[in-house]
């Protein structure tokens, strides 16, 4: 057997492919993988390195070139470095963003890592800065890169490790061209020992991170660097030799030397490079007059990327800066300095939200700002023994702070009782933002003349708990002091700089602590005196805040509300103008004639149900709409109610052609398909409410007369839902019947009435369409039909096959039906009978008498004369007759032809 | 047969029809102006008197009380789920700091899906639900034009779905201020709004929650006009609101999930924060805007070309 699939029109086969189409292109153009617009190489280049270039080291490199790159079309190159402990895959994203906008990107693995041979050195010039120069002579070979002569267009891009290589090989290599290094340090011994304390914390996350079996105590570092870290790490301290080795893998010996335009980024969340070390970079560098563009951002060794926006900032920075110093596009970038500010966290826990500000010039890290006096005597701090206990001011593992659910919003420190001495300002009045490096002056008394303490900037807002912004902090070492707080000078202790704002009602807290889980101190237990000399400086810089990105989206919504207002507007005026534009001309000869029905067709989809129906119904008719099931009475009347349109032909009613929802539908009272009553209405209600609707004056809708033909007494007062079949059904003809509308159309009224309430009905209706009314009455009771109307339209097939008043279409010549006491002699009578023109047995006693003329009392008075008992005369029901030969006995319903 | 076959004489509109009957409009019964079918008034009437609203609305008046009544029922004891739970948490240990935290915490509760169904109950089954009950076909025989049937409708559906958001966040104010006093407004992050513009805050959460719900509400009006189920119109949309939130929870389909119509639904608690984050609320009004429009576009659309068949 066959099974037939649904059949759908073309319109819905039109339109479903093209949803289809437009979602599927949608999904596939936001998830499909672009085509790559680059080809990458992956290839071990061996390189001559070392002092004297005594040495090869074979480096683990991929290039990836843009497929435009060729001999007569060169590309600028970038060398992407990578960070420490890194790969060069650890900067495939970058590298392939890059070369997306037409760079040719090598990046490598330095050499101690991965997969590339040799030792870490630490970006020793002769060592990793010698493999990065080998690595330029390589492009400068390549047919794909352009030169310039035979000075490659080349550009060092890195992040930390990789940043300072990109500074050390700048100022080594005169052949780059621009250099972007990010969160890197500008001198080692500065990194490892600020303020001469030992970061040790940092220190063996950075050394601990080498694997390598064969040398278990120093990994694949170099001996010496393995050396001095050891060195370092036992003892605390430095000594020129170590600070020496440490110094000459730090770009601060060879600033003065670098030529090429920097980009400078730095970042605030940083506590192994600070800001600090960026800040020298840049000053060195810019002191050659060499460009300088110096960005600061929320994020760093402790902060990680940052929020979406700064990496979409930094972003845009490094794409202006290569664009025009490799490539030659766009102007001069200006020299301007961006910073930015956690304003909050996400509402919505999608991380940090910032400010970005703009300044002209980089201001430095000391400018002037608020002096913010502290209030605290001087106090007794205790050193605990071997630096343990200690508060924990930084973790040194990026985004670490952040699972522990405080990222950025500041340090997780807890002081120690008695290890800490706090000097707290008055509740700042208005908010206060810093920007840049804090200054306080501290006296301090130690009994052993020396003393390693801790000092830190605290916000303590007036709800909450206080923090370190960013978790810096700075240690000192202090020597020769004196054993009494009396004798102490003041010492000046510049705070790490950051960008941080206390809001009104916050206090500023200075703390001096003696221990810090990140820093080496001194192992023998002391108690140290600390006071404090003078306010706190708070510098500040007056910043232009940046346009932030998302502000289109305000005008995007502003376009919206004007566009959805002004298509408002145009629909409206569109859709008045087509009503005006609709056909209302009346047919002057019919305007008396309630209805007319013309050459109407129904299609739907799949099957005719209304072919072709003509008929007109006139004042003082009740007309029956006659049919068998599915004869089209019901589709023919929803499209007279104008709940659907028809395919063709039309309906005039009192001349008016009748659309969905024309004015003259309102002289036209309805009951089609069954009574529609909000259920948990009375009956009263309903149709008070549903005269409301119409919107007509309450006097018209003649109530009473409408109770009174619904018959319902006190069960009006009842919800609609309580009610029988029967009485929704007289409800709703007593709420077709509100106002008296001069066309009544009733479809199937007497559905669920008693044989007494049909009567009833009938009267009604026949008193109904006198004085000038009319009524359309569809049904398939025959019986009710004749007795009711005066007219009949007769349908079957969706078509009119009869139509007349109801005795034209019965016949003029009625049978009848006789019940006798003696079948043969009433036969033979009648036969002889003038006027009858046959006689039928019909079963039993009875006969059924065909009189042609001749009166029913003329026949049943020749057969009393005749001496015939006659039990029962009545007329034979002629319409059914009449129905049955029209239809032909066919009893397939309309809805079910073919 | 016998129907009239006249000759095509177009007579001026002045001609009124009727014997004894004098028309205003055109061809109209006596006092009939398509302007002033099914008034506001009276479907607001309609509405009012339905079992379903008054349920709807009640619910509002309870949930308030419902939550105060458990809050009391708190015995201090631990809290088992761990205080981890982000927003929520953090906002339910708020609830009970004052009135507005308390109605705050209400709105936090019931956005997500009660104000959801409640909306789509509203505006899915208006107009399916007259279709169901068979008397769409009077209304719209009646006749009120079919734009002005919607219009109303939908414009009342609408005002009983925002009566519902004010009287859930009425109650609580008042019920959460008779209980736990008027306390400036603590907000998760972003420290404490003073009482008043606490207030205001609420109604500025309020407003965008409701900018929001045109989504829900504009596809429950859709599907209403397209089905005789009313159940099926305001599941329909509920369960389109659902599957946008779950699509809202894998990551993995990235930017994707910004054109979800519930992705930032959330957005409002940008509000609370300190500086206010509008970001995601100008975007989230774009999209609900967006999404709005065009469902309730192919809704009017739709219904205009129906044959209605119910």
């Amino acid at each position: 057997m066959r099974v037939r699939l649904p059949s759908l029109s073309r319109r819905q086969i039109i339109s479903g492919a093209v949803a289809l189409v437009l979602v599927a292109g949608l999904v596939g153009w936001a998830a499909a993988p672009k085509p790559k617009s680059f080809r990458t190489t992956d290839q071990m280049i061996t390189v001559k390195t070392g002092p004297g270039d005594g040495s090869e080291v074979t480096l683990d490199t991929t290039l990836y070139l843009p497929k435009s790159a060729g001999a007569d079309d060169p590309v600028p190159a970038i060398l992407l470095a990578h960070g420490f402990g890194g790969t060069k895959q650890s900067v495939r994203s970058d590298a392939e963003r890059f070369a997306d906008q037409g760079y040719a990107v090598l990046a490598w693995t330095a050499q101690g890592f991965g997969r590339s041979t040799g030792e870490i050195h630490l970006d020793h010039p002769d060592w990793e800065v010698k493999d990065a120069e080998r690595l330029i002579d390589w492009l400068a070979a390549r047919p794909e890169i352009r030169k310039d002569g035979n000075d490659p267009k080349v550009a060092a891009v890195g992040g930390s490790y990789g940043g300072a290589l990109s500074l050390l090989l700048a100022a080594q290599d005169a052949r780059v061209d621009a250099i972007v290094p990010m969160i890197t340090w500008n001198d080692l011994v500065n990194v490892f020992l600020p303020g001469g304390v030992f970061k040790r914390q940092w220190a063996g996350e950075f050394f601990g991170s080498s694997e390598n079996p064969a040398d278990p105590q120093c990994g694949r570092f170099a001996a010496d660097i393995c050396k001095a870290y050891l060195d370092i790490a036992t003892t605390g301290r430095s000594t020129p030799a170590t600070e020496a080795l440490l110094r000459r893998s730090s770009p601060s010996q060879v600033l003065d030397r670098i030529k090429a335009p920097t980009l400078l980024i730095q970042g605030q969340v940083d506590t192994l490079f600070p800001l600090s070390e960026g800040d020298a970079n840049a000053r060195g560098i810019a002191a050659n007059g060499t460009p300088v563009r110096v960005a600061w951002y929320t994020g760093g060794h402790d902060g990680g990327s940052g929020p979406q926006s700064e990496v979409d900032r930094l972003r845009q920075l490094s794409d202006q800066w290569l664009g025009h110093y490799l490539k030659g596009n766009g102007a001069t970038p200006p020299t301007s300095f961006t910073y930015s500010r956690v304003s909050g966290l996400n509402a919505q826990g999608r991380g940090l939200v910032t400010a970005a500000s703009s300044v002209d010039a980089y201001p430095g890290l000391r400018n002037a700002g608020a002096a913010v006096e502290l209030q605290g005597p001087d106090q007794r701090i205790a050193n605990p023994p071997d630096g343990n206990p200690a508060p924990i001011s930084s973790l040194p593992i990026a985004g670490l702070a952040g699972l522990l659910g405080t990222a950025g919003a500041g340090g997780i420190t807890r002081e120690i009782p008695g290890q800490h001495a706090d000097f707290v300002s008055a509740p700042v009045g208005a908010a206060l933002d810093v920007t840049g490096a804090p200054k306080v002056r501290l006296r301090v008394a130690s009994p052993t003349g020396d003393a390693t303490l801790f000092v830190k900037l605290y916000d303590v807002p007036a709800k909450g708990e206080p923090s370190v912004p960013d978790g810096l902090i700075a240690p000192i070492r202090l020597t020769g002091l004196p054993k009494s707080i009396g004798d102490a000078v003041p010492v000046t202790v510049t705070l790490p700089a950051v960008v941080h704002r206390f809001e009104a009602g916050s206090r500023v807290r200075v703390t001096v602590a003696t221990a810090d889980s990140g820093y080496w101190s001194p192992a023998e237990p002391v108690v140290y005196t600390v006071a404090l000399d003078g306010p706190v400086d708070l510098p500040a810089i007056a910043g232009i805040p940046l346009a932030n990105p998302d502000v289109v989206w305000r005008y995007v919504l502003a376009g919206l509300i004007a566009a959805i207002a002004l298509g408002l507007a145009v629909v409206l005026i569109l859709a008045r103008r087509r009503a005006r534009r609709i056909d209302r001309s009346v047919d002057a000869e019919l305007v008396d004639t309630p209805l007319v029905v013309r050459g109407l067709r129904k299609e739907y989809k799949d099957f005719v149900a209304v072919s072709r129906v003509d008929f007109t119904v006139r004042r003082g008719q009740v007309v029956g709409l006659l049919g068998p099931n599915g004869a089209g009475k019901t589709t023919s009347l929803r499209v007279l109610m104008g709940l659907t349109r028809p395919t063709a032909g039309e309906i005039l009613v009192f001349g008016h052609r009748l659309l969905p929802g024309a004015p003259v539908l309102s002289r036209v009272g309805a009951l089609v398909e069954g009574p529609g009553f909000l259920p948990h209405l009375t009956g009263a209600q309903n149709l008070e409410l549903y005269w409301k609707a119409t919107g007509r004056p309450a006097e018209d809708a003649r109530f009473d007369e409408a109770y009174e033909i619904a018959g319902l007494g006190t069960a009006v007062n009842r919800r609609v839902s309580t009610y029988s079949h029967g009485m929704r059904q007289r409800l709703a003809i007593a709420q077709a019947m509100l106002g008296l509308p001069e066309l009544l159309v009733l479809d199937e009224p007497t559905d669920g009435l008693d044989p007494p309430q049909i009567a009833e009905m009938r009267k009604v209706l026949r008193r109904y369409a006198t004085g000038g009314r009319a009524v359309l009455v569809s049904s398939h009771l025959l019986a009710e039909v004749e007795q009711t109307c005066t007219d009949v339209v007769v349908m079957h097939r969706g078509e009119v096959v009869a139509a007349g008043p109801v005795d034209e279409i019965v016949g003029e010549s009625p049978s009848v039906q006789l019940d006798v006491s003696d079948v043969d002699t009433a036969e033979k009578v009648l036969q002889e009978l003038t006027g009858v023109r046959s006689v039928a047995w019909s079963g039993g006693r009875g006969l059924v008498v065909d009189i042609d003329g001749a009166p029913r009392a003329e026949v049943v008075a020749a057969l009393v004369r005749a001496g015939v008992g006659i039990d029962r005369v009545a007329p034979r029901r002629r319409l059914e007759d009449a129905f049955l030969s029209l239809v032909g006995g066919d009893t397939k319903a309309s809805g079910e032809r073919p | 047969m016998s129907t009239d076959v006249v000759g095509g004489a177009a007579v001026s509109t002045d001609v009124v029809g009727g014997a004894a009957v004098s028309t205003e409009v055109v061809g109209g019964a006596r006092g009939y102006r398509p302007g002033a079918t099914l008034s506001l008034w009276t479907e607001i009437r309609r509405q009012a008197s339905r079992r379903r609203t008054q349920m709807a609305l009640g619910f509002m008046v309870l949930l308030p009380l419902i939550i105060l009544i458990a809050f009391q029922l708190d015995s201090g004891s631990n809290n088992d789920n761990g205080g981890g739970n982000g927003q929520f948490s953090r906002l339910s240990d708020l609830a009970t700091s004052g009135g507005p935290n308390f109605t705050l915490f209400t709105l936090l509760v019931s956005s997500g899906f009660l104000l959801v169904v409640v909306v789509a109950l509203f505006c899915g089954d208006t107009v399916a639900s007259e279709a169901s009950w068979g008397s769409l076909r009077y209304l719209l025989a009646m006749p009120v034009p079919r734009a002005r049937l919607l219009g109303i409708k939908l414009a009342v559906s609408l005002l009983y779905s925002l009566l519902a958001v004010l009287t859930l966040v009425g109650t609580a104010l008042l019920a959460g201020t008779l209980r736990y006093g008027w306390a400036p407004l603590s907000a998760p992050i972003g420290g404490e709004i003073p009482a008043g513009t606490g207030v205001v805050r609420l109604l500025e959460i309020v407003g965008y929650l409701c900018v929001c719900l045109l989504v829900v509400a504009s596809l429950a009006f859709l599907l209403s006009v397209s089905t005789d189920a009313p159940l099926g119109a305001v599941g329909g949309a509920v369960l389109l609101q659902i599957l946008s939130n779950i699509l809202d929870q894998i990551t993995a389909l990235g930017n994707l999930r910004t054109v979800l119509p519930t992705h930032y639904n959330d957005a409002w608690l940008g509000l609370l924060s300190s500086p206010m984050q509008v970001d995601d609320l100008v975007k989230g009004a774009v999209a609900a805007l967006a999404y709005a429009t065009v469902f309730f576009a192919l809704g009017f659309w739709r219904f205009l070309r129906k044959d209605v068949v119910s």
